[in-house]
C-alpha cells in the first residue's frame, strides 16, 4: 500500500517535471559578466533576453512554449572559468543552444572544449579575434559581430573606390593596429594598389618628424594612419601636414573622433575612413525597442546580441524542435536570404511564417548576413571630414 | 613627373626631412646638454634630474601660458609661451636653489664622493617626476598659439616651381634664434664677467679658486641660475616645436647625456657640438632615402629598396650607441672633457 503509493507520487512528480520541461525550453547567456568588459555586458545580457521575452510573449514559439535563460559569467580572461561554465550549463542545466561568449579568448575555449564536443549551437555576439573564421567547429558555431580583418578590406576598397594606387601605410605597435594593418595590406594588394612602406609607430612619443620623414620618401602621396586619435595617430598627422608631407589621410576607427578635427582644425579636411556599425532601419527600430525597456540599445554589441539571441530562437522555431542539431542545420537559413525580412520586434511574424513551414531571411538590428562560415560580413560607415565626421555611404 | 632641376629637388627634400629637423632638434639637445655639462664641470655630478628639471620649467611656463592667454594677452604673431618663458625660469631657479638647499648643501660640506651626488638626483628626479605629474598630470598638454609657420611646404612649391616643397614653422626658427642668443649670451658670461670667470676658475680647480678668495657659494648658486634658464628654455623649446608630455622628458635624458658626453663633459662648446652630431646621427641613420637617390641618380639605378639604414623605432639606440663607443674609445669626447 505504502509502496504504491509512494510509486503514485514519483509518477506524478515525474510527470510533473516532465510536464515543465516541455514547456519551458532552456538556453544559456554566456558572456564576461565579471572582467574586463563587465561594463558592456551590462547591456549585451538584457538585449539578448528582449530577444527571448519576446519570442516566449507572442505564444507562438514552439507551440506557445517559454525560454528561460541561465546565465553564466566567461569572465572574459580565464579560458578554463569560461570552459567550466559552459560545462555546467551543457551538461547539468542542459541548454538547448549558447549566446556568447563575449571575448575571442573566452569564446574559442568554449566552442573548443563545449560546444563542439556536445554538439551545441554557439552564437557570439563580440568575439571580433580573425583565428575564429578557421576555427573547427562542425558547423556549430557562428558570430554575429564581423571580424577584425574584415574592416581591413572595407578601408581598401574605400580606398580603392577614391582612386588611390600607391599607398603608405602606419599602425600603432600593438595586435589591433598590426591586425588592422596586415589585412588593409593584403586588401589593398588584392585590388591593384601598391604599399610602399608599412611601418609601426610607438605611442605616447612628442615627435614623430622622423617616422613621417621615411613614410614620406617611400614614394607614395596618401597615408593610411591606422591608429589612435590620442595618441601617435594624431602626432603622425601633425608631423606630416608640418612637413608638408601628406594632405590627407586614410583612417581606421580607431582615428574617428571629434577631437583630431579639434586638435588640427582645417587641414583635416577630406580625410576619410571606416567605421564599424551600420545605419539602418532595424537599428534604430531595435534602439527605440531598447530605450523603452532601460537598455541602451546604442551601446557597443547591444544590437548583436539581441540578434545572436533572436537567430537561436528562430532557428529552434525553423528546426520544430529544441533537438540541438536540429538547431544548428537551421542558422544559416533564417539568417540569409531568401526569405521574408524580419526586423527587431517582428519576431511574432517571423515565428508564424516558419510555424507554417516559410522561410525568413533575419535582418535584424546589425544587418545580419553570414558568410559560409557563418559569421556576418559586417557592415561599416564610410566616413569623411567636410566640416566634421560624416556618414558617406554605408558598406 | 617631377618640375624643376632634380639636385635642386633632392637638396629640398633633404632639406625639409632632415637638415631642418635636425638643426631643431639638436639645438634642443644642444641647451639640453650646455644645463647638463654646466652642473658636471662645476658641481662634478651628473644631475639626472636634469630632464624633469626640464619638464618642471616647462610645465609652469604652460601653466602661465594658459593665464595669460586666459586674460587675453598675446604676443601678436609668436607664441604666448615666450612671455610666460621668464616666469617659469623664475620658478625653476627657485626650486633648484631650493633642492640645492635641502639635498646637496649637505653632502657638499661634508665632501661626498661624486657617486652620492648622482644617486642623490636620481631622488631628486623622482621627486621632480612625481611633482610635474601631480600638478599637471602624465597627458599631453596643448598650449600653442601665434602662427604655426613662417611658410608652408605647398606656398613653397608654387614659389619655388619645383616638386618638393620646404616648410618652415614658426617654433623651428625660434628654437634656432633662442638657442643662438641663448648660447651667445652663455658664453659671453662664462669669458667676460667676474662671476663667469671665477666660475671657469672653479670648475679648472677647486682648491686654488677658493685660494684666490672666490666664493664657492656664490659660485653654487650662479651655477644653479644658469642650470634653471638653460632646462627651462630648452624645456619650452622642445615642448612648442613637438609636444609637452611629462614622460618624455625622462626619455631625452639618454640624447642629452651622449650629446654632453660626445662633446667632453664640462665643455660648453662640446655640449653643443654633442647636441647637433647626435641629432644628426638619429635623423640621418633611420632616413629613407630612396626618394632622394631617385632624384640623383639616372633611371637605370634608381633603387627598389627604401635604403633606410634604421627603422626609426631604434631612433633612441642611435644616441646608446654612440654613447657606448664614446665612452669604449674616447672618454673624454672631442673636446677633452672630465672623464666620468
Amino acid at each position: 500500500m505504502k509502496k504504491t503509493f509512494l510509486t503514485a507520487a514519483l509518477v506524478v512528480v515525474m510527470t510533473a517535471t516532465g510536464f515543465a520541461q516541455s514547456s519551458v525550453v532552456k538556453v544559456g547567456i554566456i558572456l564576461g559578466f565579471t572582467g574586463p568588459i563587465e561594463s558592456l555586458t551590462q547591456d549585451m545580457a538584457p538585449g539578448a533576453e528582449l530577444a527571448f521575452k519576446e519570442a516566449s510573449d507572442s505564444g507562438l514559439f514552439l507551440g506557445g512554449k517559454r525560454i528561460k535563460v541561465i546565465r553564466g559569467d566567461s569572465t572574459c580572461v580565464d579560458a578554463a572559468a569560461a570552459t567550466a561554465v559552459a560545462e555546467r550549463l551543457v551538461t547539468s542545466d542542459k541548454v538547448v543552444a549558447i549566446m556568447g561568449a563575449a571575448c575571442s579568448g573566452a569564446t574559442t575555449a568554449v566552442v573548443n572544449n563545449v560546444s563542439v564536443p556536445n554538439g551545441v549551437v554557439t552564437i557570439s555576439p563580440s568575439a571580433t579575434s580573425p583565428a575564429l573564421s578557421t576555427i573547427k567547429d562542425k558547423g556549430y558555431f557562428f558570430r554575429t559581430a564581423p571580424s577584425d580583418a574584415r574592416q581591413g578590406q572595407v578601408l581598401a576598397q574605400v580606398a580603392i573606390d577614391r582612386g588611390i594606387k600607391k599607398i603608405a601605410v602606419t599602425f600603432t605597435n600593438n595586435d589591433y593596429g598590426k591586425g588592422l594593418a596586415d589585412s588593409f595590406v593584403s586588401g589593398f594588394k588584392k585590388l591593384g594598389g601598391k604599399v610602399t612602406i608599412n611601418a609601426p609607430h610607438e605611442d605616447g612619443k612628442a615627435d614623430y618628424s622622423a617616422e613621417v620623414g621615411a613614410l614620406a620618401a617611400s614614394g607614395a602621396d596618401e597615408l593610411a594612419v591606422l591608429g589612435y586619435v590620442d595618441q601617435g595617430g594624431l602626432g603622425i598627422i601633425q608631423a606630416s601636414l608640418d612637413a608638408g608631407a601628406f594632405k590627407r589621410f586614410v583612417v581606421g576607427d580607431g582615428m574617428i573622433g571629434q577631437s583630431i578635427i579639434d586638435r588640427i582644425g582645417d587641414d583635416m579636411i577630406g580625410t576619410f575612413g571606416t567605421l564599424p556599425g551600420g545605419v539602418s532601419e532595424g537599428r534604430a527600430k531595435f534602439v527605440q525597442m531598447a530605450t523603452k525597456a532601460g537598455i541602451n540599445g546604442e551601446g557597443p554589441y547591444v544590437t548583436t546580441s539581441y540578434d545572436a539571441a533572436a537567430l537561436i530562437v528562430l532557428a529552434m522555431q525553423a528546426a520544430g524542435s529544441t533537438n540541438r542539431s536540429a538547431i544548428r542545420s537551421k542558422v544559416m537559413m533564417v539568417a540569409n536570404a531568401p526569405g521574408e525580412k524580419i526586423l527587431p520586434g517582428e519576431l511574432a511574424k517571423g515565428l508564424k511564417i516558419l510555424k507554417a513551414g516559410g522561410d525568413v531571411d533575419y535582418v535584424g538590428a546589425s544587418s545580419v548576413e553570414f558568410n559560409d562560415v557563418g559569421e556576418v560580413f559586417g557592415t561599416y560607415r564610410e566616413m569623411e571630414i567636410k566640416k566634421s565626421f560624416q556618414l558617406i555611404q554605408v558598406r | 613627373m617631377t618640375e624643376g632641376p632634380e639636385f635642386l629637388n633632392a637638396l629640398i627634400l633633404l632639406s625639409n626631412y632632415v637638415v631642418l629637423p635636425a638643426i631643431t632638434y639638436g639645438s634642443q639637445l644642444a641647451l639640453g646638454a650646455l644645463g647638463v655639462t654646466l652642473v658636471f664641470g662645476i658641481l662634478r655630478f651628473s644631475n639626472f634630474a636634469h630632464g624633469d628639471t626640464m619638464a618642471f620649467g616647462a610645465m609652469v611656463t604652460i601653466l602661465f601660458t594658459w593665464w595669460f592667454q586666459s586674460l587675453g594677452i598675446s604676443f601678436g604673431q609668436l607664441p604666448t609661451a615666450l612671455l610666460a618663458l621668464p616666469v617659469g625660469i623664475l620658478f625653476t631657479i627657485v626650486i633648484l636653489l631650493l633642492t640645492d638647499r635641502l639635498v646637496y648643501r649637505y653632502y657638499r660640506r661634508i665632501k661626498s664622493k661624486p657617486i652620492t651626488f648622482v644617486m642623490l638626483s636620481v631622488g631628486v628626479m623622482f621627486v621632480m617626476t612625481g611633482l610635474v605629474r601631480f600638478i599637471i598630470g602624465p597627458k599631453d598638454q596643448n598650449f600653442a598659439d601665434g602662427a604655426r609657420f613662417i611658410f608652408k611646404a605647398r606656398d613653397f612649391k608654387k614659389w619655388a616651381g619645383l616638386s618638393e616643397g620646404l616648410a618652415l614653422r614658426s617654433s623651428q626658427l625660434i628654437t634656432i634664434v633662442v638657442t643662438m642668443l641663448l648660447v651667445a649670451a652663455l658664453f659671453w658670461f662664462l669669458q667676460k664677467t667676474k662671476a663667469g670667470k671665477s666660475m671657469r676658475a672653479y670648475s679648472d680647480n677647486e682648491e686654488l679658486a677658493l685660494l684666490s678668495g672666490i666664493n664657492p657659494d656664490t659660485v653654487v648658486r650662479v651655477t644653479w641660475i644658469l642650470t634653471a634658464v638653460l632646462a627651462t628654455t630648452a624645456g619650452l623649446l622642445y615642448s612648442l616645436d613637438k609636444s609637452f608630455k611629462p614622460f618624455v622628458f625622462f626619455q631625452l635624458l639618454l640624447p642629452i647625456f651622449a650629446s654632453a658626453i660626445v662633446g667632453g663633459l664640462g665643455k660648453p662648446i662640446g655640449a653643443i657640438a654633442g647636441g647637433f652630431i647626435i641629432a644628426f646621427s638619429e635623423v640621418c641613420l633611420t632616413y629613407v632615402y630612396r626618394k632622394f637617390l631617385i632624384y640623383l641618380l639616372p633611371e637605370s639605378m634608381e633603387p627598389e629598396t627604401l635604403v633606410q639604414l634604421l627603422s626609426t623605432e631604434y631612433k633612441f639606440a642611435v644616441s646608446f650607441i654612440i654613447l657606448v663607443l664614446v665612452l669604449l674609445i674616447a672618454p673624454t669626447g672631442l673636446f677633452k672633457g672630465k672623464v666620468v
